[in-house]
């Protein structure tokens, strides 16, 4: 079990994102535990990926702050992001995994040991030499949380991680997700799938229109939710 | 060059003259591209990454500036290191070293300026992922440079291939003296001017087909490259 | 000639290195592109550098410009053939003293099908009158070159003022004898040009001497040592080296034994004084 770190309890206070004209994120006043994996789930552009971006410290806030554990501008070295399309090194799988490695002050035989582990935790160490971006759209997403994973996070951000992944793909994110959180790691996710949503969450976040609309714990939000728009979009009815 | 012998035989029978101006072509040019690059390379990657006022206008200054006459980048480079000239003391006029000067100050826009829209280009498509790993800005260019090296490649074999195609500018810092700086390019413009044609022509086949080896060679490497890393 | 340990010399010392060639024995010679395009410097240099170990490096410009490199001190000795320009650069103070060292001749040069009706003249006014009455075409190497100073001094002992008079016939193209040369064959011009670089071109087209022989296509050529005191870094003792030997009678011959096709190029004439 992890100890409670720096990073965390990431607050939101008061957040506004816009960009231009266009607000993307309304007035955001939550708190980022740890413990149980977060998910993060609205309609298409509730401002899903910008929240996580946002908690990530990617994004600045137009209004408001966001703090990690209780500081402002705490650089990303305890928090990691898996893109909903990453983006690979032009590099091979391992070579990917070495990169992000090359920061962290392991060397050697152990470096060696942590790629062989954190690949064959997503399943990919049959094709560690092959040339990262060769990978087909699941391989590259595994490898993605295999990097993301490599740097030892205290919190994962994974925006959308298996929206576009067949169903045997999907279930390796979903099982690395899970043992990951079971061993300490704070996962804050985003989905569509509702399915999922039941499937991980510990507690969840709705989003509409950039705009908190109800959280709380997971349970009681699928069984008993209490905003007009969390009923609708759980009946499947709300679109944008 | 014995003017009596036809091109065709000093090619084939591997000319001694001949090889040494081969030789010393190569070597002025490859040279020069590699200090060029040692400029070029951070410079372009540096205007690339950063912002500060007047960006944009450097970078239309650069462009242009892959554009540069090389005669006028000789006569610049002859009257810097003109015994009368601010450089004067280093006694580089009609020197190798002068070629290498001339044709470097001609190369380095290019390969900067290539660098920086390569570099740029594919900043755009790291940058989120960099960002979120936490890399410095120094091992951030470092992992530009690598990544994006089969195009910088390409930027430096653009710089050779004008550095091995003039005449201009290491005719007048070099002074085409015989045996000492003279090149393929210049020795063909002498050679047209004593009107030994045919010579001329057989020269200039040999410089196009060097040309043509050095492009080969990059382009083998290049796909060799590509295969093991995507 | 260039070998490996120029090679890493120039890698060595790529660009800012202090010139290892400057402690070479060697001197720099600017010179006229009609002497080097001659051959002459291919026969001569050898057999100094035999006797001395000195390495001589011709920069091959025309005369004007030579002695430009002269008065900026970018070589240690000029040889040229401009015996005027050549006083001048001495009374301005740049040179040392200057030798007579040898001579050619000039020869007027135009197509075999002799448009003007002068060929195998002996007398160049009379040539040079006719092509400009008949407006043949004329290609002046205009550079101020030796050749080209020469060229300006015969239009005006034919007595005319060559700036005024010429029309589009008269083609003045800055570059050397050697372009001239390929100019005038691919235009089917007259041309002035020294005898040595005429008798080792090789594009000759439809060409041919036209006039030769007269007194006044004499062309004289001289050496000068660069003066050290304007210029202190010019190497004195290794020019002044360079400067005896071809007055001396071993240069002489070496320069009377150049010959192209059997032809004697250049006269040596170190010990003629009014030259």
């Amino acid at each position: 079990m992890r100890a409670p770190t720096d990073d965390l309890p990431i607050r939101f206070e008061n957040v506004t994102v816009s960009v231009g004209a266009v607000t993307i994120l309304d007035q955001i006043a939550l708190t980022l535990v740890s413990g149980a994996p977060t998910v993060v789930v609205g309609p298409n552009g509730s401002g899903k990926t910008t929240l996580l971006r946002a908690a990530m410290g990617l994004v600045k806030p137009s209004a408001g702050r966001i703090t990690w554990g209780e500081r402002e501008n705490v650089p990303p070295a305890r928090r990691a992001i898996v893109f909903q399309r990453p983006i690979m090194l032009r590099r091979s799988a391992s070579g990917n995994i070495r990169y992000v490695l090359g920061s962290s002050g392991i060397a050697g035989a152990e470096r060696k040991a942590r790629i062989g582990e954190v690949l064959a935790l997503v399943g990919l160490e049959h094709i560690a030499d092959r040339p990262a971006r060769r990978l087909s759209g699941g391989e590259q997403q595994r490898l993605a949380l295999a990097r993301a994973l490599a740097r030892d996070p205290a919190v994962l951000f994974l925006d959308e991680p298996t929206a576009s992944l067949d169903p045997a793909a999907t279930k390796v994110i979903e099982d690395v997700v899970c043992t990951v959180s079971e061993g300490g790691i704070k996962v804050v996710m985003s989905t569509h799938d509702i399915a999922e949503a039941r499937r991980l969450a510990g507690d969840i976040i709705m989003l509409h229109r950039g705009r908190v609309v109800e959280t709380g714990a997971a349970t009681s939000f699928f069984n008993t939710p209490k905003t007009g728009e969390a009923k609708k979009f759980l009946a499947g009815e709300l679109l944008i | 060059m014995p003017s009596d012998a036809s091109a065709l035989q000093l090619v084939l029978t591997g000319d001694p003259a001949l090889v040494a101006i081969v030789w010393l072509s190569l070597a002025v040019s490859l040279s020069a591209v590699l200090v060029a690059a040692l400029f070029g390379l951070p410079f372009g990657a540096l205007i690339a990454l950063t912002r500060f006022p007047g960006r944009e206008g450097l970078i239309v200054v650069l462009n242009a500036l892959m554009g540069l006459p090389p005669v006028v980048v000789g006569l610049a480079v002859f009257l810097a290191l003109s015994r009368s000239g601010p450089l004067g003391s280093w006694g580089l006029l009609f020197t190798p070293q002068a070629m290498v000067i001339a044709q470097a100050v001609l190369v380095t826009p290019i390969i900067a300026a290539l660098t920086r829209q390569t570099i740029e280009d594919l900043w755009s498509e790291y940058r989120e992922e960099l960002t979120a790993m936490n890399i410095n800005a120094t091992r951030r260019i470092a992992t530009l440079i690598w990544d994006a090296r089969f195009s910088l490649v390409t930027a430096l074999l653009a710089g050779f291939g004008r550095a091995a195609a003039e005449v201009g500018a290491i005719i007048i810092v070099g002074g085409n003296i015989d045996g000492f700086t003279r090149t393929m390019t210049t020795a063909i413009a002498l050679e047209t001017s004593k009107g030994d044609l045919p010579l001329a022509v057989g020269l200039g086949m040999v410089l196009i087909a060097i040309i043509i080896a050095v492009n080969a060679l990059v382009w083998t490497v290049r796909r060799a490259g590509e295969r093991l890393a995507g | 000639m260039l070998g490996r340990r120029s090679l890493i010399a120039i890698a060595a010392s790529l660009v800012f290195g202090v010139c290892a060639y400057a402690q070479e024995k060697s001197i720099i010679v600017a010179s006229t592109t009609s002497t080097e395009d001659s051959g002459l410097f291919r026969h001569i240099l050898p057999l100094f550098k035999a006797k001395t170990g000195i390495d001589v490096k011709v920069v091959a410009q025309g005369t004007g410009q030579a002695l430009d490199t002269g008065r900026r001190g970018d070589a240690d000795v000029v040889f040229v053939h401009a015996k005027p320009a050549e006083e001048k650069f001495l009374a301005e103070g740049f040179g040392v003293k200057r030798y007579p060292v040898m001579y050619n001749d000039f020869v007027l040069i135009g197509p075999k099908s002799d448009p003007v009706g002068i060929n195998g003249g002996k007398d160049i006014v009379a040539g040079l009158k006719a092509i400009k009455d008949k407006s043949a075409p004329f290609i002046s190497r205009g550079d101020r070159s030796g050749t080209h100073l020469a060229e300006l001094n015969l239009w005006k002992l034919a007595g005319i003022d060559i700036e005024k008079d010429k029309g589009p016939w008269y083609k003045s193209i800055g570059q050397g004898m050697g372009a001239a040369l390929n100019t005038a064959s691919a235009s089917n011009a007259y041309v002035l040009s020294d005898r040595g670089t005429w008798l080792a071109f090789k594009n000759r087209g439809d060409l041919a001497i036209s006039v030769e022989g007269d007194k006044r296509l004499f062309n004289q050529y001289g050496v000068m040592l660069v003066n050290p005191e304007k210029h202190p870094q010019v190497k004195k003792e290794l020019g002044q080296a360079f400067v005896d030997w071809l007055i001396s009678p071993e240069g002489q011959k070496a320069i009377a034994d150049y010959k192209i096709g059997g032809e004697q190029l250049f006269y040596p004439n170190a010990i003629d004084p009014s030259a």
